[in-house]
């Protein structure tokens, strides 16, 4: 390991390389972009939760001045579900085929069963209402409770669990020593049930891209995703079409959370451009967004954990069913996996159940499946710690994993950094701070703790001197919170150089070798080593230019502050040959300079957070509002500290928002009844206090810069956290989400009403 | 697809011309912040659209000889915060107008149009019911005048006639010791229709009410005026039994839906709570400025 | 169609368009007059990304049909740079790392922009509440709000120092 120290970059807020195109509106987002001779693409959507789809009649549609293309299910390449998976990634193409246009059967309101492309949007869409389709209406479920029932409605009667057609299409389980014997040594149990409402991930850029296919078939995508090469891929696989044909182009994301891990218009806008000629944009509605992609699982959990009077926790048994949507695929990795993994439990069973229902397919929403299966944990945890009269952090300490303490899915833990963020949770200013009086409303402060997997994978980079000795960085993942601006100060770093030297950029699916997706808090982990590897094989090239021009062995030359310099025994001897003069003589001393890596990087370690909320609560009106949040977190090494705690700020938000106010609320028909912004109701500028940010520095051992994945973490905690907060003021547990206005109305009137019965 | 004609004329006979000649086809315009979601959402397509923000009336601030105040329908609330006296005469119907959406929305959104969108929770509505306001319309058949009250007719319905024109607002002369407030629940802190809106306006003499009015929204297919809790409020000194039978009286006349902003026992309860919190803020401003 | 002719001013500049009567200010800035600076997150005035002002008042341009513009100054994200020089604001979101994504950046800058020519002192409070209309994902408004105040403060100082 080479960490490098006396940093005067890494570290650094420095300004981001696209923030300039950001902030004077320059910068081109999917919906952004224009081509000559461009025209609307717009999906007709099913009405009903559940139907089958007899037929389909287009003929009125493609009658209609204006339209130039209309395509069905007909023209998407069938991945028949008896022939098995295909995976791209954690998705299965089988249900992604269907996923983008409905097949024999329509699984929610919203799914596309048809699509048009036409000169204006207006023409677009009015065709879409002239496509005639024969429904078959079916019975439906879409809450967890309702698709489990025995005479539940199946959405795909292939499945079996147990023997019999059902909705469950999944199951995982952790397993560590014997939960029976660890529940007999316990001297207290506490189990509870717990509900989350399905959220979505609220990025502000509805899905957009903009199509050409040229008549031999050479396709150029611009569109805003999370992973140029999965649009690729997708595409491809989707529409026949071969990945060398297709160009994908990244363009600005403005927001993704994991809800753009996959495509819902690129296969259909590449199809009706190809049928029609005519370059196609396509352009999701708000209401599009929220009725159509992912939002992660509504949930129902049961954890029951067993502690002994001491405080040492010795069994624990998690139960997670997740709402897959229309297909298979609910994050149950994550909430099986991640919730119990900050502590060292001897007995331990942790179950995921995926279960399909008629809403939209999940889509990865922030360490996926996590802050379900954490809320649920937590809470109980801290009810726990109350009935052992234990500072609840104390007993998290008490409690901790730590290096070499082995996780149920799997890994022996190397050096971790949880003990550290709940020890700088605890003498954080934050909980030393009285509560203050709430001036007639009710304080009360929560803590909890949270852990996400992180990700390595696969990445690439390309680093090229310019003629003038300045630098260009090209990698394959899109930027969806300044990684850019991390991979700049790394490679400035590296090179000795000014970080404005350093173009930092995302590179097209024909111009850099494959990335994985941006997603798994994975990106900075392992572009930086990618970058980092280029970068080294670049000063090895330097040194070995200036060694020949100096006629000495290259290890006689050290690289520092931008510039080649003789090493002992010739230290000294000649001037330094800097990167622009090394840059200027490269065309006759052996060619341009630059280097390119690619690599399965390996050696992401989780990452662990614990945080501290205060809450105030109107109980006349049943309005909790959060005053006071901390989140302390393990971060590896803050390589950009800005955008480290912005990741940490971002993340708490979402989860405040999900714990108080965010959920999809349906109507008797089974629709989406809140599909915009103003009744899903995210957190506005006024609703949160500032989020105060502890970043404690372990670094990872296993990466040249100690970089951990920063992204996911931050929302793991959030919802116990406010939960617990919540307990404290009120002196009452909530075990459903959100905590909304009327439900905790309902909750403080409760007990009256049983008092008074 | 309807053809749309944009009209913006300068004079109200010329609106009113135009509006009731495209009979139920046009949409009169003000700030728009209701009518181009409605059309964005295809929920309206209106053939003719009267834009109503280039005739002087309305768009006008005006003190009344009396000592009142004529708001223009098409006034924004924006433009009404920036009055200089019409703040400190009536607040709560300057901060009810202002809690129409963002301040992007408050630079366009008017107490006209949030009347005539007929939405039972539109923030301006029970304020200028507590408020005592009367409309000024015009139509085809001339002008008229109205009670605020009566303008509602249901959800997205109003009792104004085919080819009529909200054209102002009227609110009279405020006796000393007057003042007024309005407090809506929402979940949120901003951005949110009102779960519960409640207006109330009192006039104070030795710390005894000796007028008031109440107005309640969203809970209920129109806006409420809800004489009992005025009456329980008058005569009193604003004590907890006056309180609670006012708060009383404004559960009763809800006549709720459960919907996705609240549910019945909730807004029921809320009405409550929100008049006493509105009275205590208009009886402190009242008693302020003696 | 018949289309309208829209004459009106942008960033200072005279312009002339050509809009449906039913399109949207935003529709034309990104249509016609290719000014994609502000964005559409809803078109329905709830996300505050299509921030723009007409006559100094902000407002969503989602929210206002184009044809209203005629006669009137409109002001975008494309028009708060003067030449090469940014504006304190931007400056200061760069700075402070007050964006992420970047797809709100345009809106709540001039929204920003609108409260310090309003406020120019404003409080943490006033700052949210003015800003509630714009919606943020990925920042939790912390470093905005911190940038904007920062701003506030910057400028108020250099007044101080100009008398």
């Amino acid at each position: 390991m080479n960490l490098v120290t006396n940093n005067k970059w890494i570290g650094q807020r420095t300004i981001r390389p696209d923030g300039m195109d950001k902030v004077t509106g320059r910068a081109q987002f999917a919906a952004d972009t224009t081509m000559p001779g461009m025209i609307w693409g717009k999906v007709l959507r099913s009405p009903h939760p559940h139907a089958r789809i007899r037929s389909i009649d287009t003929s009125k549609a493609e009658k209609l001045p204006g339209v130039k293309a209309v395509v069905t299910s007909k023209d998407i390449v069938d991945f028949p579900i008896e022939k098995g998976a295909v995976m791209l990634g954690i998705q299965d193409m089988r249900w992604m085929c269907r996923n983008v246009m409905a097949r024999d059967k329509a699984l929610f309101p919203g799914h596309p069963v048809a699509a048009v492309a036409a000169t204006t949007e207006a023409i677009a869409e009015e065709a879409c209402k002239l496509i005639e389709v024969d429904y078959e209406v079916l019975p439906w479920s879409i809450e967890i409770d309702d698709a489990l029932k025995p005479d539940a409605p199946i959405l795909h009667e292939f499945n079996k669990f147990d023997g019999k057609p059902s909705n469950i299409v999944g199951r995982l389980e952790h397993k560590k020593g014997d939960i029976e014997q660890g529940f007999k040594q316990a001297d207290i149990v506490i189990e509870r049930t717990f509900t989350t409402r399905p959220v979505h991930q609220g990025y502000i850029e509805p899905h957009a891209c903009l199509i050409s296919v040229a008549p031999d078939g050479k396709t150029t995508i611009w569109s805003s995703s999370q992973g140029q090469f999965m649009v690729r891929a997708m595409t491809a696989y989707l529409t026949g079409i071969p990945q060398s044909d297709i160009r994908a182009i990244p363009a600005e994301i403005g927001g993704g959370f994991g809800g753009k891990t996959i495509v819902y218009l690129e296969p259909l806008a590449t199809l009706l451009a190809k049928k029609s000629g005519r370059p196609v944009k396509m352009v999701m509605t708000r209401e599009e967004v929220m009725r159509a992609t992912g939002p992660t699982s509504g949930s129902k959990s049961t954890v029951k954990v067993g502690a002994t009077k001491d405080g040492r926790i010795v069994a624990a048994h998690g139960t997670f069913y997740l709402q897959a949507g229309a297909f298979p695929g609910s994050p149950i990795r994550g909430a099986a996996g991640c919730s119990f993994t900050p502590y060292d439990i001897p007995n331990l069973l942790s179950e995921g159940y995926d279960v399909c229902s008629n809403r939209s397919k999940v889509a990865a929403y922030r360490a996926p499946g996590a802050p379900i299966g954490a809320y649920a944990v937590e809470c109980v945890l801290d009810e726990v710690a109350e009935a052992l009269k234990m500072d609840p952090l104390d007993f998290r300490l008490k409690n901790a994993a730590r290096e070499g303490t082995k996780a149920a899915h799997g890994p022996v833990f190397p050096r971790i950094g949880y003990v550290e963020t709940v020890e700088a949770a605890k003498s954080s200013p934050h909980y030393a701070a009285p509560l203050g009086d709430g001036n007639g409303k009710l304080r009360g402060r929560g803590t909890a703790s949270g852990f996400w997997f992180n990700a390595g994978g696969e990445s690439s980079a390309q680093v090229n001197i310019t003629e003038d000795g300045n630098v260009v960085v090209t990698t394959g993942h899109p930027d969806i919170g300044g990684s850019r601006a991390g991979i700049a100060n790394i490679c400035a770093e590296l090179l000795g150089i000014d970080y404005r030297r350093v173009s930092v950029i995302i590179g097209d699916t024909q111009t850099v070798g494959f990335s994985n997706l941006t997603g798994g808090s994975r990106v900075l982990f392992a572009s930086s080593m990618v970058v980092t590897q280029s970068t080294e094989k670049i000063i090895q090239t330097l040194r070995e230019r200036a060694a020949k021009i100096w006629e000495i062995d290259p290890e006689a030359v050290k690289w520092e502050n931008g510039a080649a310099h003789p090493a002992s025994p010739n230290a000294g001897q000649f001037e330094p040959l800097t990167l622009e003069e090394l840059a200027e003589k490269a065309p006759a001393m052996g060619g341009p300079i630059g280097a390119g890596v690619q690599l399965n990087t390996q050696g992401a370690d989780g990452g662990f957070g614990t945080h501290v909320c205060d809450v105030e609560v109107d109980v006349d009106l049943g309005i909790a509002r959060v005053i006071r949040y901390t989140a302390v977190q393990d971060v590896g090494r803050a390589i950009h500290p800005g955008y480290v705690e912005g990741q940490l700020q971002g993340g708490v938000a979402q989860g405040i928002g999900w714990a108080l106010n965010e959920e999809y609320i349906y109507t008797k028909e089974g629709k989406v009844d809140n599909p915009g912004f103003l009744d899903y109701r995210m957190p506005v500028c006024s609703d949160l206090p500032m989020i105060d940010c502890i970043m404690v520095e372990i670094p990872n051992p296993k990466h040249p810069q100690g970089v951990k994945g920063v992204g996911e973490v931050p929302l793991v905690p959030v919802m116990a956290a406010v939960a617990n907060a919540i307990y404290d003021a009120l002196g009452k547990r909530f075990y459903a989400l959100p905590m909304s206005p009327p439900k905790v109305v309902e909750m403080l009137e409760a007990p009256t009403r049983q008092a008074a019965e | 697809m309807t053809e749309l004609r944009y009209l913006a004329p300068d004079t109200l006979d010329e609106a009113v011309g135009a509006f009731a000649k495209a009979g139920s086809a046009a949409r009169i315009l003000a700030g728009g912040t209701d009518l181009l979601v409605q059309m964005r959402s295809g929920v309206l397509k209106p053939g003719v659209i009267v834009d109503i923000k280039r005739i002087p009336e309305l768009t006008a601030i005006e003190q009344t000889a009396d000592g009142g105040f004529r708001i223009g329908a098409a006034v924004s609330g924006m433009a009404l915060a920036e009055h200089e006296t019409f703040g400190k005469v009536w607040p709560g119907v300057l901060e009810a107008v202002n809690l129409i959406g963002s301040k992007q929305v408050q630079g366009r959104a008017s107490a006209g149009g949030n009347l005539c969108n007929g939405s039972p929770a539109g923030d301006s509505v029970p304020a200028m019911v507590a408020a005592g306001a009367i409309v000024t319309v015009q139509g085809p058949n001339g002008r008229r005048e109205m009670k605020v009250e009566d303008v509602p007719a249901g959800p997205g319905r109003t009792n104004l006639k085919p080819g009529e024109i909200l054209v102002s607002f009227t609110l009279p002369p405020r006796p000393p010791g007057s003042s007024d407030a309005y407090l809506r629940m929402i979940p949120r802190t901003e951005m949110d229709i009102a779960v519960v809106g409640c207006g109330v306006s009192l006039t104070m003499k030795d710390g005894t009410v000796t007028a008031a009015r109440v107005g309640l929204g969203a809970v209920a297919p129109t806006v409420l005026l809800v004489e009992d809790a005025a009456k329980a409020l008058i005569g009193s000194k604003l004590d907890d039994a006056a309180l609670a039978k006012a708060a009383s009286a404004c559960s009763a006349a809800c006549r709720p839906i459960d919907d996705k902003r609240g549910t019945i026992a909730y807004r029921i309860k809320v009405a409550g709570v929100l008049l006493k919190r509105t009275a205590a803020i208009a009886a402190q401003r009242a008693t302020q400025k003696n | 169609m018949a289309k309208v002719h829209v004459t009106t001013s942008i960033n200072g500049e005279p312009m002339e368009f050509l809009c449906e009567p039913s399109d949207t200010m935003l529709d034309a800035l990104r249509g016609p007059l290719a000014l994609t600076g502000s964005k559409e997150g809803c078109a329905s005035g709830d996300c505050g990304a299509c921030s723009i002002t007409i006559d100094d008042r902000l407002v969503c341009s989602c929210l206002m049909l184009a044809v209203e513009s005629e006669g009137h100054e409109i002001r975008t994200i494309e028009g708060l740079a003067q030449g090469e020089k940014l504006h304190p604001l931007q400056q200061k979101f760069l700075e402070m790392a007050a964006l992420q994504c970047g797809i709100c950046t345009s809106g709540m800058l001039v929204a920003s922009d609108a409260l310090l020519r309003k406020n120019p002192d404003p409080t943490e409070e006033e700052v949210r509440f003015w800003l509630a209309g714009n919606l943020c994902r990925c920042t939790g408004y912390d470093k905005i709000v911190r940038a904007v105040m920062e701003t506030a403060q910057e400028l108020q100082n250099q007044e101080m120092r100009a008398h």
